[in-house]
């Protein structure tokens, strides 16, 4: 159970809600500057936080070094939200240390030497934060971290230096996307120090109309202050979102469900489908369902089959590495297996 | 980071582009940006990486003067390239650079100064400013709803952490 297979608040709009927090261990050049065997030295005292005899929080931690890690693995994690593109970039001395819920992931020998982030379904912010501040503690409580009485913790990236957070929530705004309003909401936000990410393919509109939006200011303010700062302008996002979805329902009616029908029809039905249009007819699913038009699915089975439909999750259900042609085939047949089967459950 | 295309200016604007079934992140300056159908309904983008467009213009929008040799005497991370990466490279990074670091915070970040968590090892002075803080704020709650008792209990403790500040050779605020 991660955050896509598990239900949480707001998961009409919220795919899900991330906080990070980057640290480096005192005595040691940052990872910029650091040999080899200071990374060797700091990653065997992380992962002694987490060593089997030393329960944490109760939960079981699994240790990975990238390196052991096949190139697929490597981007079904990244696919996952679970691991950054970066720690596969640093992979001769970077792992991954994640709980077996998939919820908190410690990626060590990164840009800094720690980053800790606690990932959950939905719209949970203050939860997320509330876990990773006590998997922080106890990190605490065995290293010494780089702090500085004035700048807080210190990062390689000044960017990230103070409290070391980043919070983002990834959501789903297809109707703001698509009466073309995003543009002001993104500009508006960034006045009040967040910053928005599209996950982006060819072409001009957003792939599957996900956003990721998160905090870019982290020295001055609190974490909390931090994370109230979010909520708040998430909240105002998903009221302008919520708002724009029902009036497109109250103008377009039958045609505006016509073509949340169809996604589904196609995606039931489709023999070859590229990663764009797969996204799109995400997109109009998870629309379809959230405003409980199309009857039998959840937001979480929509999830599920969006992170199915991935190149490397695909690839590693396969067994090997598909070409396009056949990759875009053999989404299709999984994705249109899946969907039957949860149809007829 | 430096913008991917043109490579003379500071990254702000970054995706995730999934091309072919491949996974990548780009980064791109504003102006490069711009050129680019994909990003019109996104930007402008907040900045996040402004480091060295801001570095350039110093304290008070001064010529920058300090040579690009100049190493930081801990880890020998030199100036050229913290300017090229945005990255420093050890905690006497920050204060060997601190000159040309300071007004770059003050650019990008809302202060200069943490107001959060505090290791609790390392705390000392810091932890208990913050207490103080916290206790002052408790304080000024109980007077303001009277509850009276409280506030006098308060301001018992908030004397006795303020006298072991005091020792520790620091001015409250
Ligand atoms: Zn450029
Ligand atoms: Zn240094």
């Amino acid at each position: 159970m991660s955050w896509i297979e598990e239900k949480g608040p707001d998961r009409d709009v919220v795919l899900s809600s991330r906080i990070r927090l980057a640290r480096n261990i005192a005595g040691y050049p940052f990872p910029t500057m650091m040999k080899d065997s200071d990374a060797r030295e700091i990653l065997d005292v992380v992962k002694r936080c987490f060593s089997v005899s030393t329960p944490f929080s109760g939960r079981r931690y699994s240790v990975t070094h990238i390196k052991d890690l096949p190139m697929v693995d490597r981007q079904v994690l990244v696919e996952k939200h679970l691991a950054s593109i970066d720690l596969m970039q640093h992979s001769d001395v970077a792992a991954l240390i994640m709980d077996d819920r998939q919820r908190v992931t410690i990626m060590v020998n990164e840009e800094d030497h720690i980053r800790m982030q606690c990932i959950l379904p939905g719209f949970q912010l203050d939860k997320a934060w509330e876990m990773l501040d006590r998997v922080d503690d106890t990190i605490e409580a065995e290293v010494e971290y780089s702090f500085d009485d004035r700048l807080g913790y210190l990062t390689t990236c000044p960017t990230n230096v103070g409290t070391g957070l980043r919070a983002s929530v990834m959501m789903h705004l297809p109707a703001l996307t698509v009466s073309k309003q995003i543009g002001a909401v993104l500009q508006t936000i960034s006045k009040i120090g967040l910053t928005a990410r599209g996950l982006y393919g060819e072409g001009s509109e957003a792939l599957g109309n996900i956003y990721q939006i998160s905090n870019q200011i982290t020295l001055g303010p609190s974490e909390q202050d931090i994370i109230n700062n979010l909520t708040v302008a998430c909240q105002r996002i998903f009221e302008k979102e919520r708002m724009a979805q029902q009036a497109m329902l109250k103008v377009s009616g039958k045609q505006f469900e016509d073509v949340l029908w169809r996604a589904l029809g196609t995606l039931t039905h489709a023999r070859v489908m590229e990663i764009k249009e797969f996204m799109a007819l995400m997109s109009q699913l998870r629309l379809g369902v959230g405003l409980s038009i199309i009857p039998g699915l959840t937001a979480e089975n929509v999830n599920e089959l969006m992170i199915l439909g991935q190149s490397g999750v695909l690839n590693k259900r396969a067994g090997r590495e598909l070409d396009d042609a056949d990759l875009n085939v053999y989404r299709a047949e999984t994705i249109r297996n899946r969907l039957n089967e949860i149809l007829q459950a | 980071m430096l913008c991917e295309e043109c490579r003379q200016r500071q990254a702000t604007v970054h995706m995730t582009k999934i091309i072919n079934n491949m996974r990548s992140e780009i980064h791109l300056c504003e102006q490069c940006a711009s050129n680019h159908e994909e990003f019109a309904s996104i930007t402008p983008f907040s900045m996040n990486d402004l480091i060295a467009s801001f570095m350039d213009m110093g304290a008070g929008h001064q010529p920058f003067v300090r040579s690009a040799t100049v190493k930081c005497p801990a880890c020998g991370m030199d100036y050229a390239k913290f300017k090229k990466t945005g990255m420093l490279g050890c905690r006497e990074c920050y204060r060997h650079f601190s000159n040309e670091l300071l007004p770059v915070l003050r650019k990008i970040q809302s202060r200069t100064e943490h107001s959060g968590k505090v290791p609790k090892r390392s705390g000392s002075s810091l932890l208990l400013k913050k207490q103080i803080n916290e206790l002052r704020q408790e304080l000024k709650i109980a007077v303001e709803t009277e509850a009276f008792e409280r506030a006098a209990e308060i301001r018992d403790r908030l004397k006795a952490l303020e006298a072991s500040y005091r020792e520790q050779g620091r001015d409250i605020k």
